[in-house]
């Protein structure tokens, strides 16, 4: 018998279909993987599981979990079942815990509402559970505040929580999509012994294809509110019969045509584009005493580097390397404690704004946030023409319009979008914006901190090419920040690796990621998902 | 998840005004207020008397057709007063919050951009302002530089400084570490031309909710200066100094210190309205919980 059985289920929201007809199954103590973009309904299919549907949502069809009839359930019956026999874990782990409790407290919360139990007796067993998804007593006893652990030690005190009271079923919606690669593979592994040891059935959305076929047994890839394929993870995946189960393989796992790399690399360019030479960064550190000097903390710890120009370098580590203060230090927004940072021969440390016109005009930055890049108050004129600023003829209104058109143009989108509001585009056409505005001076270098991670993999695939076409067009450079090493593998030519603020290896793309050979490396390389390796491992355990 | 397709609503701005009036607080709070600026505005080119013309026949007379609101006891109108005592309250508080703003917001956005030992010294300077109780430092001020309107509007009008210098600071800091303030730097944008291009218009909002609820304030603080004498000097009316001079005849003529009292309270009650209503409109995360 199924623990969760989902038939014929549809969902409008105030009017708008969100979900058609969706079927989905869990049987105890199996991984159900949800697949999907942005848009497609998975995590409206997860919150209709715990009726936690905005107010407007009205759902058709049959949702039996464990028995119980979920559409028709009261309230009272629900908030009995969330949280003891129906657990959820969410994306961002910042914003799931409640930042004025304690961690003891939020996990115990749950044991003593769901089984009455009194204070003491509801904090073993918060202990207990806190120990068992890797928080022991010494380092994280019950009193941590939320703020005092990292992502991903937060993700794990919310799978806690959820997993408290041992679950039949736990939802974890994008459970590792905020965290770096390295602590996916933690919590996806701690996910993965919580579902044997309690044959608890989990139900993992996400878009990352390697991550459920990883971790899947059967998947369900959807789209447009819709189940387009469901079965066994390595029939769907291996077979990839379905049209868009295929073009989503496709897309993670795309490369873009870079055809000049090789001609590029043998051309040795006497000067380098961009130099870094033993650049530090210190931070001042917590006060330890009224009167007791802080030890600062040092975001970068004498770094040097130089880049050829028209050569694409990825910058990777895990979240909290260094990596973002380092691209800031270039971008000139940040000063360095020491060392110098040259473009193109001109020195760019202690210099003034007006002064520093010159060089800004020759480096352009893309953000990782479609969302938050953009002053939601200006059109996209304004938006794209801002760097033009930096020229020293300040152009009429005319010339500034046709710049504007070209630079929307070479990225792929109209010259009429640009009387357009930012709200008005989606995730990938805002990621276009944001390079228009990049190139609208004819920079040289390109520095794009984790351009791509917030996009849906077929978008990405886009934008990587757009990515790759400019670097040809335009002869640009480009600075990649990723902790994404499909990116660094599809589009760039060399690699730095970084690890808490010094760069442990750096070599060609290719040799690196294939044989890393420091730690931070292997690590990185290890963790990464990778979505052959992980359908060729379930083949061969099912072949078995 | 971010969601690929485009948001399905249309831009805010077309159901602005369908949300404004579909907001009681915006609603009943814009009228009152438009009301009593429509009262004081009319004072400039009809009253119903001349209230420098003293009849001490009519005085303290009750509500008759004749005085809608009766009379003072100089015999003066009481309906005319109010509606020339709206003038006065309304122009020292509009002056007063344009002070406000008009130095806060500058050095709240300026601590913000600058950050470090300016920012350090503009508000712990704020501190001390603010460390005052605003009605007793404005009798200090008044008491000092004498009494009169233009005093009253300065006393006023420095007690509003820190208020907006705070709310400007701290919106400013929240707009600061965005990626699009990022990209302007980027773009070699001076932090001043920044702040005017888009931190100024992203902290709009919560300045012009900020500003109603110290321009209500404001028409307190008048009346409590001129209540103590200190605000605008006869024969110029003024709700405030209506009160005191009613205060003695309260049991003979109650309604001498009603009918400015309620003026007051109409008035204040309408602007904390209408900044709730505006504070409602133009912060969308509270729109869903009306």
């Amino acid at each position: 018998m199924s623990l969760l059985e989902i038939e014929n289920l549809s969902l409008s929201i105030a009017g708008h279909p969100v979900l058609r007809d969706i079927d989905l199954r869990i049987a105890p103590g199996e991984v159900l993987g949800v697949v999907g973009e942005s848009g497609s309904g998975k995590s409206m299919t997860a919150l209709t599981v715990m009726q936690l549907l905005p107010e407007l949502a009205r759902a058709k069809g049959r949702v039996t979990f464990d028995g119980v009839d979920i559409l028709a359930a009261p309230e009272e019956a629900m908030c009995r079942l969330r949280g003891d026999d129906l657990g959820m874990v969410f994306q961002e782990p910042m914003t799931a815990l409640n930042p004025v409790k304690t961690i003891g407290e939020q996990v115990a919360e749950g044991i003593r509402w769901h089984t009455g139990a009194n204070r003491p007796d509801a904090e073993a067993r918060a202990r207990a559970i806190l120990d068992r998804v890797g928080l022991p007593e010494a380092k994280f006893p019950l009193s941590r505040f939320p703020h005092e652990l990292s992502g991903g030690q937060r993700q794990r005190v919310v799978i806690a929580i959820a997993c408290a009271l041992k679950p039949k079923l736990l939802i974890a919606d994008e459970p590792t999509t905020a965290l770096d690669v390295v602590l996916q593979a933690q919590i996806l592994d701690l996910l993965r012994d919580l579902v044997a040891e309690n044959r608890m059935g989990l139900m993992l959305i996400s878009h990352d294809l390697a991550v459920v076929a990883d971790m899947a047994d059967r998947v369900s890839v959807m789209r447009n509110g819709a189940v387009m394929e469901s079965g066994p993870t390595v029939g769907v995946l291996s077979e990839q019969k379905h049209p868009y189960t295929r073009q989503l393989a496709e897309a993670s796992t795309h490369v873009p045509a870079r055809a000049r790399s090789q001609e590029k690399a043998e051309k040795q360019e006497p000067q380098p584009l961009l130099s870094v030479s033993g650049v530090t960064r210190d931070y001042p550190g917590r006060r330890k005493g009224l009167f007791a000097k802080p030890e600062p903390f040092r975001a970068v710890d004498n770094v040097s580097f130089s880049l050829a120009p028209g050569h694409a370098v990825a910058l990777v580590g895990r979240s909290g390397c260094g990596k973002s203060t380092l691209a800031r230090m270039i971008l000139a927004l940040d000063r360095p404690t020491a060392g110098e940072i040259r473009l193109n021969g001109e020195t760019l440390g202690g210099r003034s704004e007006y002064e520093l016109r010159h060089a800004r005009r020759n480096m352009q930055v893309v953000f990782q946030d479609p969302y938050g890049s953009f002053n939601p108050r200006h059109r996209v004129e304004r938006l794209v023409a801002e760097p033009l600023h930096l020229l020293d003829r300040k152009p009429t209104a005319a010339q500034r319009r046709e710049c504007v058109a070209e630079a929307l143009e070479s990225v792929g989108l109209n010259a009429g979008d640009m009387h357009k509001y930012p709200h008005e585009f989606s995730g990938g056409q805002r990621q276009r914006i944001s390079i228009a505005r990049a190139i609208i001076t004819r920079p040289k270098l390109i520095v794009a901190d984790e351009p791509v991670s917030a996009l849906d993999v077929s978008i990405r695939a886009q934008v990587l090419d757009l990515f790759a076409d400019l670097n040809q067009r335009l002869d640009l450079t480009y600075l990649f920040i990723t902790h994404d090493l499909t990116v660094a593998r599809a589009i760039t030519d060399d690699v730095m690796v970084m690890h808490e603020g010094r760069i442990v290896e750096s070599g060609p793309t290719a040799t690196v990621l294939q044989n890393p050979k420091s730690e931070a490396a292997r690590a990185l390389v290890a963790a990464a998902p990778d979505l052959e390796r992980a359908v060729a491992t379930r083949q061969r355990a099912t072949g078995d | 998840m971010t969601p690929d397709a485009p948001p399905p609503s249309p831009p805010p701005e077309r159901h602005f005004l369908e949300m404004a009036f579909a907001n009681r607080s915006f609603v009943i709070g814009a009228i009152i207020t438009i009301l009593v600026a429509a009262m004081a505005l009319l004072s400039f080119l009809w009253t119903p008397y001349d209230i420098t013309h003293l009849v001490v026949a009519d005085r303290m007379k009750g509500l008759s057709l004749a005085h809608p609101l009766g009379t003072d006891h100089l015999g003066r109108d009481i309906l005319s007063m109010i509606m020339i005592g709206a003038r006065n309250s309304i122009a020292v508080a509009i002056v007063a919050v344009g002070i406000g703003m008009g130095v806060g917001v500058p050095l709240g956005t300026w601590a913000a951009a600058r950050g470090g030992l300016i920012d350090e010294i503009l508000m712990r300077f704020n501190d001390l302002v603010f460390a005052f109780p605003a009605l007793l430092s404005a009798i200090m001020i008044t008491a000092i530089f004498g009494p009169g309107a233009i005093n009253a509007i300065i006393a006023i009008g420095i007690f509003n400084v820190p208020v907006f210098a705070r709310v400007a600071r701290a919106g400013a800091l929240s707009i600061w570490p965005r990626e699009y303030i990022l990209a302007a730097r980027a773009a070699g944008k001076s932090k001043a031309l920044i702040t005017i291009e888009h931190i100024l218009p992203n902290i709009a909002a919560l300045l012009l909710v900020q500003g109603t609820i110290q321009f209500a304030l404001g028409i307190l603080a008048e009346a409590g200066l001129s209540y103590l004498g200190l605000g605008a000097q006869p024969p110029m009316p003024s709700w405030g100094r209506m009160l005191f001079e009613a205060q003695t005849r309260m049991m003979i003529a109650p309604h001498l210190a009603v009918f400015p009292g309620l003026a007051i309270v109409i008035t204040v009650l309408g602007l904390n309205l209408l900044g709730d209503g505006l504070r409602d409109l133009l912060d969308p995360r509270l729109r869903r919980e009306r």
